[in-house]
């Protein structure tokens, strides 16, 4: 026999205001099964919850109904009571009274009667409910960072010192991400390969990370401290033991027009290539899309070359199975590229290029060895206009946000060009200048000021070829929407940046969410900016906006820290509510038929096949097995299952059919 | 009719609409009181019998609501519970049932205020329409006993 007590809070006068908390407690104590009820100012204080431990003991409660403010602010706290009392913590369920009633009613009968309804239907409720266990699932201490940039970067190298092992991956052929491609860094002007190449090569040589470039995510699968993560290696079409790094290939390649995609289109490399000196690890890959020998089945010069005899034709793509605790997403952004902005002829005239080119034009170790050069003549710009916010902040462009970085990296731009080209004219139109950040004003201002780049504030709404010079016109606000045109050598769009290709696709495998701009999406916009809504998966980096360097090797710490702290434990505990498909005896085994519906709609691949065999082996029945480490308890399988075979623990169909039928019946 | 108080029951999900609603409160904004409301983990969880539960247990109008199409908590459980939906309307309207009386609607964790307008609209609605007696004559004796009972 069910003996379920019930304890009504006043909290202070936020219920007992509207509801008459003592005709509550009156009238539910007059109910079958409720074996004590009472009320209280403040259940939640630490007298409130002594009043509950000791009623459990002293009626010997089956269950227990606090009826106060929202579960979802303190079930925890309750259940923790009942515990303490020496009940199961899920035989205790909460009555929303202030949320649900008190707060939104007038003060009258109709209020104090639907107070006792949703008690007495959480009363029903718990009369049903079971004692549980809480599941506790292992944790595989090794934690998989997705992109080698320098978010990635750091984020491995502090997991990695906290004495744990890491697994980077990095799809492309080396680690570094943009910020190997920039030249020198604002605020400060420091040289970009300089402060990141010693992290690239401690990544490499840290005994606790294993790193994989030319690979790829292929499948996850499994949950918060137990995922199991397919990878592709793509063929190298190398012996990574055997090569040692000698280049000769690179230089003996025939095949050498391929546009090489570091300098941004504006140098070009071979078919077997390091994507740039610095690369992390320094080895060569075979692109076989552009390779001789794989478009036409003869070369094989670098083979024949090759002193130590490392390439390998036939190599094949290896699939990698692996067992991960925890994964750091870091995959970083890109930026939109020429056929996004016709109006200013990007992409139609040579001279028109955009940040990224301007970072490798700007760079010692680029295509012009740090000269500003324009693309189409090599002659040095005398004039040339930066243009902000290209396609950023442009909700007709389908891009509505600020890109963040543009403002900054656009001064850096017109200082950097006049620093090297000390009597030509740099022209920035902008929209707003965007500086905030340790630093970064004093910095857009010493561009205006010391540096005399002229900041003019409109946008341009054309830019075309005349006589062989660009021209860009636009308008000056400041001067009252003036019309301005600018004869340009050379045009630098800051363009906007975007999420980088492949994202959403990788989002899917990892059952996390995305925004409409497919960057990843926190959990929480303020107060979980590091977890995805999926539990173990983490963000560093321009991965979920665009940021800037500080900001994302502070996020990719504060990710770091998170799965520090996830590894901090042998076992994890989580809630019981999970979703059970029932056992019965030989020979039905189950009401389950078999029809696997209920697989196709777990979002989280929780529902497994068990077989039953008969004394000969023989597989007698298949039927439906959930993995409750798997299993988030959404319940969709159960609404589904057309055979009633499924059952959600903690929302029984018998407890919301008990419900149903407390709330609209009398009493 | 007019002092005519009809029972209405939300079923709702836990992590958008129940939390809009606990919205609702702590901007204290009123509503009518005739709605009381039923915590599910999910839309996907709703078991579209239950409607026929409240309607033969006397329930006069229905909401039922969840996060917005993409905000699932579990990602998709709304849209299952979306397509589960339509479906399911087909077949009751095929039966006869008076689907004005349900509302199907997204409420998010941040939007109490429309909590309190999906709210005073349902009860609006099913005020004018009246106590849904017709239920009792379209489902015939055996059946309705079999529904009560689960
Ligand atoms: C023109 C320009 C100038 C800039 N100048 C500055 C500056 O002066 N100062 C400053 O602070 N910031 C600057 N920035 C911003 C800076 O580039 C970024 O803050 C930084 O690169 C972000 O690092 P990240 O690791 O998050 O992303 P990224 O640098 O984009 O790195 C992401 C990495 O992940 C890899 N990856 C992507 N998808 C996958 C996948 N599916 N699987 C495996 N690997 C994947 C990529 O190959 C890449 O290596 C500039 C940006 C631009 C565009
Ligand atoms: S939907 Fe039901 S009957 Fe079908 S496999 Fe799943 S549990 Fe079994
Ligand atoms: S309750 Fe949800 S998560 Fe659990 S097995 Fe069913 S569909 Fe999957
Ligand atoms: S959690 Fe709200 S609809 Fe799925």
């Amino acid at each position: 026999m069910a003996r379920i007590g019930v304890f009504v809070c006043h909290c202070g006068e936020n219920i007992s205001a509207t509801v008459d908390c003592g005709k509550v407690a009156e009238t539910i104590g007059n109910l079958k099964h409720v074996a004590y009820s009472t009320e209280y100012k403040y259940m939640c204080s630490d007298p409130g919850q002594t009043l509950i431990k000791d009623a459990i003991k002293e009626h010997n409660l089956t269950g227990v109904v606090v009826s106060a403010c929202s579960p979802r602010m303190h079930e925890p706290t309750f259940r923790k009571a009942c515990a303490e009392g020496g009940l199961n913590p899920f035989l205790c369920e909460m009555a929303n009274l202030r949320e649900h009633c008190s707060w939104v009613h007038e003060k009258n009968e109709l209020t104090t009667e639907k107070a006792i309804d949703i008690v007495r239907t959480q009363v029903e409720k718990v009369k049903l409910n079971s004692a549980l266990q809480p599941i506790k699932v292992p944790v595989t201490k090794t934690a998989m960072v997705i992109g080698g940039g320098i978010a990635g970067i750091q984020s491995a190298l502090d997991i990695a010192n906290t004495g744990h092992k890491v697994i980077m991956i990095e799809r492309s052929p080396s680690i570094g991400g943009h910020m190997s491609q920039l030249s020198e860094t604002f605020p400060t002007l420091d040289c970009s390969q300089c402060i990141l190449t010693p992290r690239m090569v401690e990544v490499a040589q840290h005994p606790n990370i294993t790193l994989y470039t030319y690979a790829e995510v292929e499948s996850v699968e499994g949950f918060i401290g137990n995922f199991k993560v397919k990878v592709r290696k793509k063929a190298k079409s190398l012996d990574e033991k055997a090569c040692t790094g000698c280049g000769l290939c690179t230089t003996k390649c025939p095949q050498k027009k391929i546009p090489n995609e570091f300098e941004q289109g504006m140098g070009m490399r071979p078919a077997i290539y390091v994507p740039f000196p610095q690369a992390v690890p320094n080895r060569p890959v075979i692109d076989r899309e552009n390779c001789t020998y794989y478009i036409k089945g003869k070369c094989k010069i670098c083979e024949i070359v090759c002193p130590t005899k490392a390439i390998r034709f036939d190599q094949p793509d290896e699939i990698l199975e692996l067992e991960i605790g925890a994964i750091v997403v870091a995959t970083g952004f890109d930026i939109k590229h020429a056929d996004f902005f016709p109006e200013y002829g990007h992409g139609r005239y040579k001279d028109i290029i955009d940040g990224l080119q301007f970072e490798r034009l700007a760079s010692a170790s680029g295509p012009t060895a740090g000269v500003i050069k324009r693309p189409s003549d090599g002659e040095i710009p005398k004039n040339i206009v930066f243009i902000a916010c290209a396609g950023s902040r442009d909700p007709a462009k389908g891009i509505a946000y600020c890109s963040k970085i543009c403002c900054m990296y656009t001064a850096k731009h017109a200082m950097l060009y006049k620093h090297k080209v000390h009597e030509g004219k740099a022209h920035v139109f902008y929209m707003d200048i965007r500086s905030g950040g340790k630093n970064y004003d004093e910095f857009v201002r010493r561009a205006i000021e010391e540096d005399h780049v002229n900041y003019i504030r409109g946008r341009v709404s054309t830019v075309f070829e005349r006589d062989g010079k660009l021209i860009v016109k636009g308008v000056d606000t400041l001067l009252g929407a003036q019309q301005v045109e600018i004869v340009a050598d050379m045009v630098v769009l800051a363009t906007a940046g975007v999420a980088s290709s492949g994202a959403e696709d990788l989002a899917q495998k990892l059952h996390v969410s995305y925004d409409s701009h497919k960057f990843f999406a926190e959990a929480h916009p303020k107060l979980k900016p590091v977890e995805t809504n999926t539990a173990g998966i983490f963000l560093a980096g321009a991965c979920q906006n665009p940021k800037d360097i500080p900001d994302a090797v502070s996020q990719a710490s504060g990710a770091a820290v998170k799965v520090a702290a996830l590894f901090s434990q042998s076992e994890l505990t989580r809630e019981p509510l999970v979703a059970i498909v029932n056992r019965t005896s030989p020979p039905t085994y189950s009401t389950c038929v078999g029809c696997f519906m209920c697989q196709s709609v777990c979002p989280y691949q929780a529902i497994e096949r068990e077989e039953f065999k008969a004394r000969d082996g023989k597989v007698v029945k298949t039927v439906a097995k959930i993995n409750e480490g798997l299993c988030q308890g959404c319940g969709t399988c159960v609404a589904l299952c057309r055979s009633k075979s499924i059952d959600l623990l903690g929302y029984s169909n018998t407890q919301v059919y008990a419900e149903v039928v407390a709330l609209l019946n009398e009493y | 009719m007019s002092d005519f108080e009809p029972k209405i029951v939300a079923f709702v999900c836990n992590w958008c609409t129940y939390a809009g609603a606990d919205l609702t409160g702590t901007s204290r904004i009123k509503y009518a009181s005739n709605v009381k409301i039923i915590r599910f983990p999910c839309t996907g969880r709703i078991d579209f019998m239950l409607l026929l539960k409240a309607f033969s247990n006397g329930a006069d109008g229905i909401i039922v609501s969840g996060c917005h199409p993409n905000d699932c908590h579990y990602t998709s459980g709304n849209f299952h519970a979306k397509r589960r939906w339509i479906m399911f309307k087909e077949l009751m309207d095929f039966m006869g049932i008076d689907m004005s009386r349900i509302t199907f609607s997204w409420v998010s964790a941040a939007e109490g205020a429309r909590w309190a307008e999906v709210v005073n609209t349902t009860v609006t609605r099913i005020r004018e329409l009246g106590p849904y007696v017709s239920y009792k004559e379209l489902v015939n004796k055996s059946v309705e006993e079999e529904v009560k009972n689960g």
